[in-house]
């Protein structure tokens, strides 16, 4: 046998990131939902609300100013756990997973791989709204905030990848992989301060979002944004709740996650999902049933 | 298998269990180093779960294996640096071009084939730079079986390697497993076609109900070789059955139009139809003498099973 020259490990993984997302680019619909959806939102509501006032963190802030941070956060949720859970249970589904399983790679590499890439992509998403909202709407940047800003990204991105993929090993296929993600977040989203500061709506529902972590990430991230904040800006609390819901998806994941496709439905929607990208169901399906 | 040969696959009692049904029920089995080896069988008799075990994807309920040396369960990935696994069902990053694929999947082995190298060897030089998505199906499966060995694999795991291919799509990738071998490369092959089992393997097992039901060469398989032989000729029009020698009217079986001969001995036989067709001045119209086929073995061997159902 040659001499082994074996990859090292971090190169691996910067390269399935740069593949991820280079599969990412290629795909329109994906980069559609990720950038252009939440980027729609900003310029429909500052164009409805942009002259308000809202309260937030007990202040009184203009409302780019508090709706661009939170709708950053959208934008980094859409791509950390919608994105992921629907694109590693159609990975799933095609058999993706179960090659990469039967090969060397390590299985966190290949993981880490995915959620790295949907973080990046999630970040981009944010610094475009960042963009937009400071050009075009006035919104302000506090330097001695914004070490706390970047933590809680990160915290939020770790949170809500961790929870995709836990979602990704609860969903039986692709098929049902964007009801489940879209119907786990965008209700939450009414009810966690993304659209409108949650002090406006009733206890009990604000209750019932607080115990969610996409409140504590849109509270987290928006006071770092909030106008006269004494001191670094972090929400240590919001940051441990997000954390635990993390760990939590993190359990669940390595519980429940699986690399191959889940039996007849994952066929089915193997063959489906080969059709909507190939039209060649028939063919496809046909060889894998034999 | 000659001694001195190292053993590439071992298995010994092999069983796999899902709840009540148990998919695979002792399998034995020996494959040396460098042999292609085929495991013939209808779906749902355990081939697939049997062969997924071995490439590590899938526990056992009991049993002993070892391949290259290693348990596929615990092997990791010094295990799959050694093996290539090329399987019906697994896509392919449809938004990556076939050089990128290659090129993602080469980093993962310690001493990979160089890219543009294998593509030439799976025949995909035209379609060096396509999505993997625009690929046709034979296409696609030449991707499979260059993802199969990019990674220069001591161990190949061929599942249905050309299953929908046309004749000339089959007979290159025949040439490509023969290549394979002739690297000293071990083979695992599992198959439909009996033809491709014939061309390919040095030996055969063939799994029904969960149990090797027969092991050999090709051509010993389920005795093959001393089966009787089938000698078959149209009765001359001047000729009555009566007329022929009491050896030949022993063996008739009535089969149609032709008649048919079930004989232990072709040699006397044939001598003495062929003594008493020229004896009297007849021709033996469409006279041949045939061996059962493997397909006839394996059809035997497997019985009604094909109906049971999918496998994996």
């Amino acid at each position: 046998m040659t001499e082994a020259r074996r990859t090292p490990l971090t190169v691996l993984l910067v390269r399935q990131v740069r593949y991820q997302v280079r599969t990412f680019r290629r795909n329109p619909v994906a980069a559609f939902f990720t950038f252009f959806f939440p980027l729609i939102f900003l310029v429909l509501f500052d164009a409805l609300q942009g002259n308000h006032h809202v309260t937030f963190a007990g202040q009184t802030v203009a409302f780019s100013q508090f709706f661009t941070p939170a709708i950053a956060v959208f934008a980094l949720v859409t791509s950390c756990y919608t994105n992921l859970v629907m694109t590693t249970s159609m990975a799933r589904d095609e058999g993706i997973l179960k090659r990469v399983r039967g090969t060397p790679l390590p299985a966190w590499v290949y993981m880490a791989g995915r959620v790295g890439a949907t973080v990046w992509v999630g970040l981009m998403s944010v610094a475009i709204m960042f963009v937009i909202g400071v050009a075009a709407y006035g919104v302000r940047l506090y330097p001695h905030t914004l070490p706390a800003a970047i933590v809680t990204l990160l915290v939020g991105a770790g949170t809500f990848a961790a929870l995709g993929l836990a979602v990704t090993g609860l969903v039986p296929n692709s098929e049902a992989a964007p009801a489940v993600a879209n119907f786990t977040i965008l209700p939450l989203t009414f009810v966690s301060g993304v659209f409108f500061p949650v002090g406006s709506g009733p206890t009990w529902l604000q209750d019932f979002g607080k115990v969610f972590p996409l409140e504590h990430f849109v509270n987290a991230f928006g006071y770092a944004f909030t106008p006269g904040v004494a001191g670094a800006g972090f929400q240590g609390k919001d940051l441990l709740v997000m954390a635990v819901w993390g760990v939590a998806g993190m359990v669940v994941a390595s519980r429940f996650f699986t690399w191959e496709p889940r039996a007849v439905g994952g066929r089915r929607a193997r063959g489906a999902a080969r059709g909507r990208r190939h039209g060649r169901a028939g063919t496809a399906a046909a060889r894998s049933e034999d | 298998m000659g001694t001195g040969a190292r053993t590439a696959i071992e298995v010994r009692g092999l069983r796999k269990s899902y709840g009540e049904v148990e998919a695979v029920r002792g399998i034995d089995l020996s494959v040396a180093e460098g042999e292609v080896f085929a495991l013939l069988g209808p779906n749902g008799a355990g081939k697939t779960t049997t062969v997924e075990i071995l490439e590590g994807h899938r526990p056992r309920t009991a049993g002993e294996v070892s391949v290259l040396g290693f348990d596929p369960v615990r092997g990791g990935s010094a295990y799959r640096e050694r093996i290539g696994i090329v399987l019906q069902s697994c896509g392919i990053d449809s938004e990556l071009t076939v050089r990128e694929v290659l090129d993602l999947y080469r980093a993962f082995y310690p001493h990979p084939r160089r890219t543009d190298e294998v593509i030439e060897l799976v025949g995909l030089g035209e379609k060096r730079e396509a999505r993997t998505k625009t690929l046709s199906g034979g296409q696609r499966r030449r991707l499979d079986l260059a993802l199969g060995i990019v990674g220069d694999p001591d161990l190949v795991f061929l599942d249905e390697p050309t299953t929908g291919f046309d004749p000339s799509a089959r007979r290159r990738s025949w040439e490509l497993v023969s290549n394979l071998r002739s690297l000293g490369k071990t083979i695992l092959l599992t198959t439909h076609y009996m033809d491709e089992a014939q061309h390919l393997a040095d030996r055969v097992a063939v799994i029904a109900g969960g149990e090797i039901v027969a092991e050999g060469t090709p051509e010993t398989l389920g005795g093959r070789d001393t089966a009787a032989a089938i000698v078959r000729f149209r009765l001359p029009e001047a000729a009555l059955e009566a007329d022929l020698p009491a050896a030949v009217r022993g063996g008739i079986v009535p089969d149609g139009g032709l008649l048919t001969v079930r004989t232990e001995d072709p040699t006397a036989l044939l001598h003495a139809l062929t003594g008493w067709a020229v004896g009297r001045g007849h021709a033996l119209e469409a006279l041949t003498v045939e061996r059962p086929t493997l397909e006839d073995v394996y059809l035997r061997l497997t019985g009604h099973r094909s109906e049971e159902g999918g496998d994996d």
